[in-house]
């Protein structure tokens, strides 16, 4: 198996992304690491290739959008839109990330080892996503499917306008959504739990999370619930 | 139904009139805002209240049935490697499979494809059926991002980011549970029968400058190969149009309030956006203050339903045009021979626009299995074929009158308004008169 440096201050964007893409021929390159990133944007969008890259330094937006099959790890802090609309594959970041990480996700799944900005998980339909501090606001707003797993506090309006996506917090709720409520912590969902803490690489007890999710009220056009919106 | 028009001593309202004092009774009994397909209905300035000066010693004609007047676009030439060639400016906007049957949209699929023009997906994914059936298609990248996945991405001709449509700009979409069928539901991963909203902002971008990192997210995913479109709703189109090319479109795509929509409240689709013709003068100055007129083509829809809207939206600054609900009539969409049916939905031949509610006669607006088997896609197709090839004789019929050789010679100094209002908004005299109004010498 061989392993691939690409440096961005010497080659461009368009390049890497295009000998990302081209896997097929050049499949004896399995491992790819990329450094001088500079926060450059759309770094490793589109994969599609059970390879790894790794991202030495800060990434702006977009990072590792839509992804498949691809295991892209990013060392250091994310910009808006890490892992948007990811279908599989996993994507890893060890800093921060900003808004709307994982938006749209379809599935795989996506660890933030620091915080998340505002609507991290926006309109989830699939994905994993565990964050080891704290999300901002709206997070999982009209979260479909899928679950977010928060280890710190997760900010003011958390799930609103949810749809069938599962919600964990350890820490503090700053306000719940429309339509978002706490629910029991059974014992299937503490074992959910567990997986995915355990498939994240996140040492925390299952038993010190909160559920959340949809009260499914707001299903149904109805003039009582004019007031929700 | 009464005819009460002969009887002299009622009187009926202007304000008040028999439509408005309905609708009050409808909102004071169920206490929620009435929701509805189509597009706007009430009159507004169109391109009817436009002629064209056909030559005669001034100008040369070109002989009607013997010259060549060329009708073929090519799309995304800014930046795509695979720039999109259709042979008549006639495109099929985007209509969503969920909102339209799965037969309905092969349909589409297969008109289009008969005449070389493009189709267009819509919210909630792409259907095999459709793409199987279009040769060139449009793959729509909408805010819900239903159905949206990088496999579909790779496979369309151009991808269309939306950011309004013109019956709805500034609103989301919804489909109402009638029309969440299991496959729906599955494509859009949402509980069946739910009322579904669809978001109106997109869930990773807010403005101009982000839609350009999104636009080259896109282009960086598809490897640069396909034309990105952007499509907004009429309202401050000079502004929108330059944001637009700054973010980086190939194509800008213009919809105005008369356009076409699946669902949404009436108060929306007659009381927001500007009308078509007095949209396109707005955006033609946009890309030609930019010196792009031409370079990022425009494509403009709302309201085209001959060849003669055709001709003048090209005249008036359009690269191609876009159509739904024609294309639905001519698939079959409000035929007469429903009339029964739409009668007991308590509509009628002509006037059927409830599409929210699945139960389409003619089995287009519809998930139901029964009504959407009604729907020949075949025939259908052949039917939308026949519509869009009258659609481009009518417009070279007209250009060939003008003396031009391919349809975009078409200028504004070949059309006349008229009445004030038209020529005011489409910025052409007013037909005798050297008069626009408004435009200051
Ligand atoms: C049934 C129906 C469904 C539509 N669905 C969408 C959609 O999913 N996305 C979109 O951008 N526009 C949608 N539209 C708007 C059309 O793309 C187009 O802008 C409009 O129909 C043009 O106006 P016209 O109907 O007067 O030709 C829809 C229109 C209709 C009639």
């Amino acid at each position: 198996m061989m392993m691939k440096t690409v440096d961005l201050a010497e080659q461009s964007l368009r390049a890497l992304n295009q000998s990302l893409h081209d896997g097929e021929m050049l499949s004896d390159i399995r491992e790819w690491r990329v450094t001088n990133t500079d926060g450059a944007h759309n770094i490793a969008c589109g994969l599609n290739d059970d390879i790894s890259v790794d991202i030495d330094g800060h990434a702006g937006y977009y990072c590792a959008g839509m992804n498949q099959r691809a295991s892209v790890t990013v060392h250091g802090n994310v910009g808006v839109g890490v892992a948007e609309n990811m279908m599989s594959g996993t994507v890893r970041v060890t800093g921060d990330a900003s808004q709307s990480a994982g938006a749209t996700a379809h599935g795989g799944l996506l660890v933030i080892e620091g915080n998340a900005a505002a609507r991290c998980g926006i309109s989830m339909k699939g994905v994993d996503i565990v964050v080891k501090g704290n999300t901002g606001p709206m997070s999982a707003f009209m979260g479909q499917a899928g679950r977010l797993v928060v280890c710190g506090d997760a900010g003011d309006a958390l799930g609103d306008s949810i749809y069938e996506a599962r919600l964990y917090v350890k820490g503090r709720v700053g306000t719940l959504g429309a339509d978002c409520i706490e629910k029991p912590m059974r014992a299937e969902h503490q074992e959910e739990l567990a997986a995915l803490l355990e498939q994240a690489g996140i040492d925390e007890d299952p038993a010190d999370f909160r559920r959340y999710g949809s009260a499914r009220e707001l299903y149904h056009f109805k003039v009582d619930n004019a007031s929700a919106y | 139904m009464t005819d009460y028009s002969s009887n002299p001593t009622l009187r009926e309202s202007a304000t008040y009139g028999r439509d408005v004092i309905h609708e009050i009774q409808r909102a004071a009994e169920t206490g929620i805002y009435d929701i509805r397909g189509w597009g706007a209905k009430r009159k507004v300035p169109h391109f009817d209240d436009l002629l064209f000066l056909g030559a005669s010693m001034s100008r040369y004609p070109l002989e009607g049935y013997r010259e060549k007047c060329d009708t073929r676009v090519t799309l995304g030439t800014r930046h795509a490697k695979k720039p999109l060639v259709i042979e008549t400016p006639v495109t099929i906007a985007g209509m969503s499979f969920g909102a339209l049957s799965a037969q309905a949209k092969e349909a589409l699929g297969r008109g289009a494809s008969e005449v070389g023009t493009s189709t267009t997906t819509g919210d909630g994914g792409m259907t095999a059926e459709e793409r199987g059936e279009s040769t060139k298609l449009v793959y729509q990248y909408l805010p819900s991002r239903y159905g949206m996945n990088p496999d579909d991405l790779r496979k369309a001709d151009a991808i269309e980011v939306v950011l309004g449509q013109g019956a709805k700009p500034g609103g989301g979409g919804m489909l109402l549970g009638q029309k969440i069928s299991d496959r729906v539901a599955q494509m859009r991963t949402l509980p069946k029968g739910i009322d579904q909203r669809s978001a109106c902002r997109h869930p990773d971008w807010t403005g101009p400058d982000d839609l350009a990192i999104k636009i080259a997210e896109l282009r960086e995913i598809t490897d640069w190969q396909v034309p990105i479109y952007i499509k907004v709703g009429a309202t401050r189109t000079y502004y929108d149009v330059k944001l637009a090319v700054k973010a980086g479109a190939d194509v800008v795509v213009l919809d105005g309030m008369q356009g076409g929509t699946a669902a949404t409240q009436e108060v929306f689709i007659e009381h927001v956006g500007i009308p078509t013709m007095a949209a396109i003068p707005q955006a033609a100055q946009a890309l030609q203050e930019m010196g792009v007129h031409r370079e990022v083509q425009l494509i403009v829809s709302g309201g085209i339903r001959n060849g003669a809207d055709v001709a003048k939206a090209i005249a008036l600054g359009a690269d191609a045009v876009a159509i739904g609900t024609a294309a639905l009539i001519a698939l079959g969409d409000n035929h007469p021979r429903y009339d029964e049916e739409y009668r007991q939905l308590g509509s009628a031949a002509g006037f059927y626009d409830d599409f929210q509610e699945g139960k389409c006669p003619a089995g287009i607006s519809t998930q139901d299995p029964e009504l959407s088997q009604r729907l020949d896609p075949v025939a259908a197709g052949k039917r939308l074929a026949n519509y869009l090839r009258v659609l481009t004789l009518e417009a070279q019929t007209l250009a060939r009158a003008c003396g031009k050789s391919h349809l975009h010679h078409l200028e504004p100094e070949d059309l006349v308004a008229l009445n004030v209002e038209a020529a005011a908004m489409a910025r052409v005299p007013l037909a005798g008169t050297d008069w626009v109004p408004g435009q200051r010498f």
